[in-house]
């Protein structure tokens, strides 16, 4: 149910967000009609309904309708949410919704004067390396290609935001590479792990990892849209913890499976077919991607409210 | 209680657990830092090295109170013996000093990481791949860093190469000068008879993709181990061009072998 604005909105432009069907989109929904904003919403995958006074529309990106919500709503600002993720979809449909997607929708953006936009990464573009340092700062090289086909279109995502920083500066790009979203409703990777009885784990390796509350990130999601500062910024809190422990604290009991020689992980995988231990992941559960979220903390005077423990509470109450 | 957390109260002594406790180590909610840094891990280490570092070594400090008490340092030091035995000891040395004792950090071979259980067990002991990003983050925060510039040349060499100081990298001295950092040279003796090897199984090590294969001993012997810390030297510059930086590194190499000749000198027997 959407909450009472706080402020009444003045003749604002919608703000388009993409990625309606998941939870983290729908938080942001809830912040910005709070903060007074008209939202007009988009899923590629699923129509939502999020009340009568927020527009939600299922379509691809891709198709010519699209442009139709961009001539109707006139969007002044676009969030862009919706990735479609790897246990979702192939690899070409992935890279067409995923990339090619974007590129239209930065494409209408320009065409219909948006001045402000914000894309949502994921800290897996830059690789699970034996050799990654800890606090990678956002000029560290994207190496998550390199490793593993199946992480292409998230590179390539990136990589098209950076082009159409110069390309449409008045887009006002903002892209965002958050580490592990997690907290209730999210079903990515690692929070279906957390939230499982047992969670495999590669013997020997226990990287360390970084979690993120999904109350925080859609917070974080508000604060860079609002405050506009162009540019690309990871979004972490300043603390780890090592990922069997993250599972203990969450109460999961650890299965684990050989983790050398790197074939053998891989192709159990393969066999376990587990959506939340994919074969193209197995990487991030070896080897550590700590990623230095200070830029965006400084720049945004963003601080995170709920800490590792309070995480990991409501995912060990779950299980009770 | 987790199950670590039962091992360090059997394992580690509260004159220990206390003394360990001054060492001033910026950690998390959940014991960690970033780079895999975990409190109890790290004592429970501690209490096991404490009897090898006393009565196997029988270590013999100097000078260790030139390591400033507090502010980032690098610590650079001869390499020697197979394994990182003087890692340890510098970093236990320095982890139980009397006087304003600190958590020092070693950067590891890259090829750790790699390494089942051990790779994590050194991240949790303060031990940090050596990679510059790591090492310019750590200056940042201020850490005590152990550095062995001469990499697996020097803990790879074979017995008869002993106590000669190999090629030594210049990464440290760059960041000594970038991030306006003190360097204490320490001169380890002793760890080269530990594990004294006459050759290196080359075509076992490329297999098994290990920096090296030594024919030794399959024991660590108990060498006596004298370390010698030095006066802190201080390097600035912008902009040097690299034979500028490859002198700054013969001084600091320089004066390593001067405390390397000094800890020989003052040894009465290598067992």
């Amino acid at each position: 149910m959407a909450r009472k604005p706080t402020t009444a909105p003045r003749a604002r432009k919608p703000i388009l967000v993409t990625g309606a069907a998941g939870a983290l989109a729908q938080k942001v929904i809830l912040l910005l009609q709070e903060k007074g904003y008209p939202v007009v919403a988009v899923d590629f995958r699923e129509q939502v309904y999020l009340g009568e006074d927020i527009p939600s529309y299922r379509i691809d990106a891709n198709k010519r309708g699209f442009e139709d919500i961009f001539r109707n709503h006139h969007p002044g600002g676009i969030v862009h949410l919706g990735r479609i993720m790897s246990s979702q979809s192939n690899r070409s449909s992935r890279y067409n919704m995923n990339v090619l997607g974007t590129q239209r929708l930065l494409d209408l953006g320009h065409k219909y004067g948006v001045s402000r936009t914000l894309i949502l990464s994921t800290y897996h573009v830059y690789g699970a390396h034996a050799y990654n340092p800890a606090l990678m700062d956002e000029s560290s090289p994207l190496k998550a290609a390199e490793l593993t086909m199946d992480l292409v279109d998230s590179v390539e995502l990136e990589n098209l935001a950076s082009i159409n920083f110069w390309r449409y500066p008045k887009l006002n790009i903002t892209v965002l590479r958050p580490c592990n979203i997690v907290g209730p409703g999210v079903k990515n990777t690692m929070s279906s792990l957390l939230g499982s009885h047992y969670a495999p784990v590669l013997a020997g390796f226990s990287p360390m990892m970084q979690f993120i509350h999904i109350e925080d990130m859609a917070q974080a999601v508000v604060t860079a849209f609002e405050k506009n500062k162009k540019g690309i910024y990871n979004v972490a809190p300043d603390d780890c913890v090592a990922y069997q422990e993250a599972l203990l604290q969450a109460g999961c009991m650890r299965i684990p499976i050989p983790g050398v020689p790197p074939v053998l992980p891989r192709t159990l995988a393969r066999i376990l077919g587990l959506k939340s231990f994919p074969p193209y992941l197995i990487n991030y559960f070896k080897y550590p991607v700590v990623i230095d979220g200070s830029r965006f903390r400084e720049t945004f005077g963003f601080r995170c409210h709920y800490n590792l423990g309070e995480i990991f509470r409501y995912y060990r109450s779950q299980k009770n | 209680m987790s199950l670590r957390s039962r091992i360090k109260s059997w394992l580690v002594p509260p004159s220990l657990d206390k003394q360990l406790d001054t060492t001033e180590k910026p950690v998390g909610e959940m014991g960690y830092d970033p780079w895999g840094f975990n409190v109890e891990t790290y004592k429970i280490a501690a209490a096991l090295f404490k009897p090898f570092y006393e009565k196997y070594f029988r270590t013999v400090v100097h000078g260790i109170e030139n390591v400033p008490a507090d502010g980032p340092v690098l610590l650079i030091a001869n390499h020697s013996g197979q394994l990182p035995i003087d890692g340890l000891l510098i970093g236990y040395a320095l982890a139980t000093r009397p006087e304003r004792p600190r958590a020092a950090r070693a950067m590891i071979e890259r090829f750790f990481p790699t390494v089942p259980w051990l790779g994590n067990l050194l991240n949790q002991c303060g031990a940090v791949l050596g990679d510059p990003v790591n090492c310019a983050k750590m200056l940042q925060r201020g850490e005590a860093i152990i550095v062995f510039p001469e990499g697996i040349r020097g803990s790879g060499k074979l017995y008869k190469d002993r106590y000669q100081l190999k090629r030594f990298g210049h990464g440290f001295m760059h960041l000594a000068i970038q991030h306006n950092t003190p360097i204490v040279p320490v001169g380890v003796v002793g760890c080269e008879e530990t594990i004294p090897a006459i050759g290196n199984i080359k075509p076992l090590a490329r297999m098994l993709g290990v920096p090296y294969v030594p024919v030794a001993l399959p024991a660590v012997l108990p060498a006596r181990v004298i370390l010698n810390f030095g006066e802190p030297m201080r390097f600035e510059g912008e902009d040097l061009p690299e034979e500028q930086v490859a002198d700054y590194v013969a001084q600091v190499k320089s004066e390593i072998s001067r405390l390397i000749d000094k800890g020989l000198a003052e040894r009465e027997g290598i067992f």
